[in-house]
Parts: C-alpha cells; structure tokens; sequence
C-alpha cells in the first residue's frame, strides 16, 4: 500500500492503482469518456487529464492509465487542469459537433464553439472502447481500427455495412460507446430479448423480475457472451462475494417424499392467434401483461404509460375475453381479466389525463369488495362499452397519421355498431393449461377435466384434492383463478398436508387383493403383473403374498390367476356376475 | 316393437365411470341400453364377466378404459387391451359375432365421448340382431 494526494485528502491504494480510481475512492469525479470498468484503460479522449506534482516536478498526465506511485500529489480540478480539459474538449467537438455528451462536457467547462472546424455529422472519436470491448472482452474480434491519420476510423470486416458472421450481435459495442456512434440493427431476432414479452431488451444477466423469489440473478445462456465466445466474464470480475458460477448446470434431483401439491400454475392465451386485432402486427397492441409491466414502477417506463413512440395515449381500449368465452379457442371463462381490465382504467385515470374504453361481454366483479371497485372506476369516468370488439385497425386521427388505432364494436346496449378512435390498445387474453399440462399429469396419474385443467376429486367437497391419495392442486394449474382463490386453495392443501403429517397414519380404501393360500399354484403369474410391485413369492410355502399396504386394488392379478385363488375385496368374482345377473334379470325368457 | 339391445359396460372406476358420470351431470343424453358395472380397473375385468354378461343375455358388451398412457394404476388398460384381442377369437369360436364386444378408452372429461361411444355400440348391436343365448 501507498499514500497520496489528491486536491489536498490523503488516500491509501495499492502501488500502481490507476489514479482515476484511486480517486473514485475519495468521491473525486474525474471526466471521462473512453473509460470503461473491467476494459484496459487507453487514454484516448484526454478528457481525464490531472496533474501529478513529485517533489518539483509538475506533469500532465491522463488519469485513466497513470499509476499511482508513493508520495505524490494529483490536482484534478486546478486551472492548468481545465485549461487542458477546455483543450481537448474543444478538439473532439470540432470533430464531433453534435454528440449530446461531448457538447454537455464541453459545456461545463465554457466551451460551446471550437475553432477547429465544425462536423455534425462524426459521431466517433476514435476512443477504441469498442474495439477493446470486442477483442478483450467478449473475443469476437468482429471492430477494429483501420487507415492511419486523418482517415482512421473504426471498422467492421471488409468495411461491409450490416453484421457479418463473425458478429455474435452481443451489442457490447454499442453499450460502451460514449458517443453513440454505434447502433445495433435489430435485422432478425435480437438477442437477449425476451420474446413473449418485449418491452425493451435485457441483459443477459438479470433478476427475472423484481418480485422473483429467490431473488437472484441468473444467466441466459443463450444471451451470454461467456458461454457463447470464452470471452468477457466481467460480472465475475465485479461481484465481490465471487457469487457467479458459469458451469452451473440443469440438475435433476430425486427425493423421498410422501405428499405433493401440484401447483404448475397456466399460460397465456397467444393472442397473435386472433389476427383481428393485430397483436404483434400493430404497435401499441399490447398484451394485459405487457402493460402491466408497463405500469410497473419498477419497469422499463417507470410506471409511465407510453406509445411506441414515446407519447402519453389520449386513449386507451381495453379488450376482454381474448380466447376466453369463445367457442373457437376456450368456452370458459378466464375468471381474471374483469377484475384486472377495471386495475388498468383505475390507474390509466390515476396517471394519465387518457380516455379509457372497457369493450366487455359482461362484467364479472364476482368477489368480496369487487362490485364495489367496479363502481369506483365507472364513477371516475371510464366509459365501458358492452360488447365484444370485432377486431382493431389502424386509422388516422386529428391529422396525425401513424400509430394511431380504431376499435370497431357492436355496442349491444345501444344497438349501434361503433368505432372508437384509441391511442393503445390492451387485449386481456384468457389463462389456459400449460403446453405440457398433459405430460405431468401423466407424471402424477391426474385427470383433466373438458378444458384440459387438472381435475379436483370433486367439484364441491374437495376442490383441491385428487383421485390419488397424497396429490393435491393449487392454483391455476386447476382451473383459472385470482390470487386471493389461489391462496385460499393452497392454504386449504398445505393444512391437508400438514395435517396428514401430524397425523402419522394413512387411511386406505377397504378395496385390496388376497391370495388363499390353498388354492395358489405357485406360478408367479401375478408377480410380474402387479404394477406397485405387491406381490412376492413366498419362497417357504411356495405361494404368491400380497403385501396389503402397497396393494391399491386395482385387480389386474385377480382377473389374470389361472387357479382363482386371488379375490379382490368389494369386486369379487361373486359380486360381480351377481351384478350381471341383476342387470340382465329382464333379458330373455320371453 | 323395435328391437332395443341389451348391452352391458363394464367401466373403470377412474376414468370412463367418472366419464359417464360427468355426462349425467352435463345432462348430455345417452342410450339407456348400456348398463354399467363399475370395476377398479379395466385390467380387473375378466373375460368370463363378459363370457357371463351373454350367457345372461347380454346382447353387447363395451369395456370401456382409461386412454392408453393415462391408466390410474399404470398399465392396467393395456392388460384388457390383450384380453379384448384373445377374447374376440375365442368368442367367434362360440358362434358369437366378435362385434358384439367392443373395447373402448373414456377419459374422466370426456362426458360427449361417452354418449358417442355408447351411441356407436347401441348402433352396432342393433344391426346385428338380438344373441338370445338366455332363451
């Protein structure tokens, strides 16, 4: 460890610490454009410059790159440090008039014209951290410098204009750049984008969203500079606890357990399906769960509510039923969205002076306290249209010509087809089974009911419960639901569970399999047959045992034993042809 | 008076009971002929309930399990599959035509399946006449 001084404090760094950060560490700023944490420093923009006293001896150093060495003393802010700065300053913006950031620096420190000369069409100022960026850091080597004086400039391969096939489309490049100079064309799928929903571009290393439990990051792999080149890593090199792990894989892990609560929860509805209204087709046709990461305060507006082109919506439509209620898609009802359509006009009127139409089939304020909320949203002015929107299409508006939609609709309640003009349009689309619904209730021998939910054991007296002792459902993945039906359906499994538990005993159904040992054969028929693995041979007596605990009466081994020796409790063979003959009492005999 | 046979439905208690049962419920309409004998599995129907069920005067018989894959006790349906496949050439030998059987998968949602299948069996029986084994 060394000590020095800078503009008059006294600090402790390592020897050889550039000054720049030497500084940061006594909340000293020192302007900078072409510094980048985790890149080698170059010392291209100059902007940086301090002066460095040792003993006599006064330089002018770029701060970026200088090292600090035991007993010296850093002016950041004196007079020949900002004359130097103003000169510098007044380089880069002859050469690049127009950059918001160089004109704001130049600003600072007095200097709004230089003398020489005047572009407003350069952007670059040739400061490599791109080209750093590329070939230290994320090792694509797609930038790099080439010609030499007054003609260097940066450069992709052959100078061809658009990507090449060396570029990975990190965007790396364009995050570094001060200036601005680079920008990514989003030519096909960009990277890093979550498709389902695409309110702006993520990185590739994220918490999920803010509420995320565990709340921790993760890393895309796809998205992931690390595992795609080798390169970069700079996330590793920041998190000071060493928390980041690349190798970390998908594993599969067994445990015993003797209950499970199924609670897979559902999807959306893909309202693109229902080209009518121009999901995905027309900007400003937003997704209820677009635009609720939209009023998000946390989210990528800041809770603001925006078109595509940055303008707060003079008016908003409100689509229900998207795939629910409707004989092509699901007949069911979505439970949800009334509730959450009503939210988004309570806080579309709450933050913005916008118009908000609520196009229903009817409206389903079912729960404690929602009648009473959908009163509030009429008395604050929301205009709700009785009727199912036929479809959304654009349409000028006041002389304005782009972005700008019209909801056509049969108002039922006037008798009168109407079209109303809106800046953005939100389509509340039904909750359905997962994709995979099928495949795990395979896993767990569930049923589903007519709309591919996971079917209760009944409908009133055991809405969470299965057909298989130890299964129980929560959630959406049963059927559609609010939060406060779901907790109250999971609280209810969880106290099923834990009373289970507490109980220490399992109550079986009377129905079993037994084998009269007289009669057995010994043949072993039944061994293989039974699917829980129930019978044994008895190696002493030479018979076939069914253990009663793990037995669940199905009776495949009664009907299969060729000595008849097994019976299956409650569905004998007796009772059986009994209930044959009874059905049949009035069969023949004419 | 028309013919209207009689046939009975052996049905698994998880899958094509909880089925018939859901198209009760849903007031869906299916033929009166079919008469149910709920059993566990179909796996537990033997093939002398169904050889009974025509000694008694049976005119069909459906067997109706969980789809294939979805079976409550794993496989239990498969083991009637094999059974129905034996069971429609040993009852060709006894003069009975192998149609009169019929082995059918009704899922626990499938309440409209149910009144098809036992449309289409009722249907089928009709064409090919009264068995009268019991006279």
């Amino acid at each position: 460890m060394i000590k020095l001084r800078i503009d008059g404090n006294e600090v402790e760094v390592n020897a050889g610490t550039p000054l720049l950060k030497a500084a940061q560490k006594l909340n000293i700023e020192i302007p900078t454009l072409c510094h980048y944490e985790g890149i080698e420093p170059y010392a291209a923009c100059r902007v940086c410059t301090v002066e460095v006293v040792r003993g006599r001896r006064r330089r002018m150093v770029t701060a970026c790159n200088y090292p600090a060495t035991d007993g010296i003393e850093v002016f950041t802010d004196n007079e020949r440090v900002r004359r130097a700065r103003r000169l510098n300053l007044e380089m880069l913006l002859g050469r690049c008039s127009e950059v918001p950031a160089i004109r704001a620096l130049a600003a600072k420190y007095g200097v709004e014209k230089s003398r020489f000369g005047y572009d407003p069409k350069e952007k670059c100022i040739l400061c490599g951290l791109c080209v750093r960026m590329c070939s230290d850091i994320v090792k694509a080597n797609v930038l790099s410098f080439a010609y030499s004086g007054p003609r260097r400039k940066v450069v992709t391969p052959f100078e061809r204009e658009m990507a090449t096939d060396v570029c990975i489309a990190c965007g790396a490049c364009a995050h570094v750049c001060p200036t601005g100079a680079i920008t990514i064309e989003d030519l096909s799928q960009r990277r890093g984008e979550v498709p389902e929903m695409y309110l702006g571009p993520k990185t590739a290393i994220s918490i999920p969203f803010q509420q995320a439990v565990p709340k921790v990051p993760y890393i895309d792999p796809d998205a992931c500079i690390k595992m795609q080149t080798g390169g970069c890593g700079i996330c590793a090199q920041v998190c000071e606890p060493e928390a980041i792990n690349y190798k970390m894989q998908d594993e599969v892990v067994e445990l015993d357990v003797g209950q499970i609560l199924v609670a897979t929860g559902y999807q959306i509805f893909d309202a693109s399906q229902m080209a009518q209204y121009g999901y995905g087709k027309l900007d400003n046709v937003l997704s209820a769960l677009e635009f609720e990461k939209m009023l998000n305060s946390t989210g990528p507006t800041g809770g603001r509510v925006l078109t595509k082109n940055g303008k707060e919506p003079r008016a908003i439509g409100i689509i229900h039923c998207i795939g629910s209620r409707d004989a092509r898609y699901h007949k069911y009802c979505s439970r949800v969205c009334c509730m959450y359509a009503l939210k988004f006009a309570h806080l579309v009127k709450d933050r913005t002076n916008a118009e908000v139409y609520q196009f229903y089939i009817d409206m389903r304020a079912f729960g404690k306290g929602y009648e009473e909320f959908y009163s509030r949203v009429l008395d604050e002015g929301v205009n709700v249209i009785r009727g199912k929107a036929a479809e959304v299409v654009e349409a000028t508006w006041g002389n304005e010509r782009e972005g700008h939609l019209l909801v056509r609709c049969e108002d039922t309640l006037i008798g009168k087809f109407r079209e109303v003009p809106v800046d953005m349009v939100v389509l509340c689309a039904a909750i359905e089974p997962n994709v995979d619904q099928e495949r795990v209730g395979q896993i767990f021998s569930l049923s589903r009911s007519p709309d591919g939910f996971f079917l209760e054991r009944h409908p009133k007296l055991d809405p969470m419960g299965t057909v298989n002792d130890g299964i129980y459902l929560a959630g959406c993945c049963q059927g559609p639901k609010d939060i406060p039906d779901t907790v109250a359906q999971a609280q209810g499994a969880a106290a099923r569970i834990l009373a289970m538990i507490a109980k220490g005993e399992v109550l079986l159904d009377p129905i079993r399999a037994s084998i009269d040992e007289n009669l057995c054969g010994g043949c072993k028929v039944c061994n293989n047959l039974c699917p829980y693995m129930a019978i044994t041979f008895d190696d002493v007596k030479k018979v076939s045992v069914v253990n009663e605990t793990l037995c669940k009466g199905c009776g495949t081994c009664v009907a299969a034993c060729p000595a008849g020796a097994i019976t299956g409790s409650g569905f004998t063979d007796e009772q059986i042809f009994a209930e044959i003959e009874g059905i049949l009492a009035d069969a023949g005999n004419k | 008076m028309a013919f209207e046979p009689k046939i009975v439905g052996f049905l698994c208690n998880w899958c094509s009971y909880t089925g018939a049962d859901l198209a009760g419920v849903s007031r869906i309409k299916w033929p009166p002929n079919v008469r149910p004998i709920r059993v566990m599995c179909s796996g537990r129907i033997d093939p002398t309930f169904v050889v009974k069920a025509f000694r008694e005067g049976a005119d069909g018989v459906l067997v109706s399990g969980c789809h294939p894959g979805d079976c409550h006790y794993y496989q239990g349906n498969y083991k009637a599959l094999r059974r129905y496949h034996l069971l429609r050439r040993v009852l060709e030998q006894f003069g009975i035509h192998p149609d009169r059987l019929m082995l059918t998968w009704v899922s626990a949602a499938e309440g409209e399946r149910w009144a098809k299948v036992t449309q289409e069996i009722t249907e089928r029986v009709r064409k090919l006449g009264p068995l009268h084994l019991k006279d």
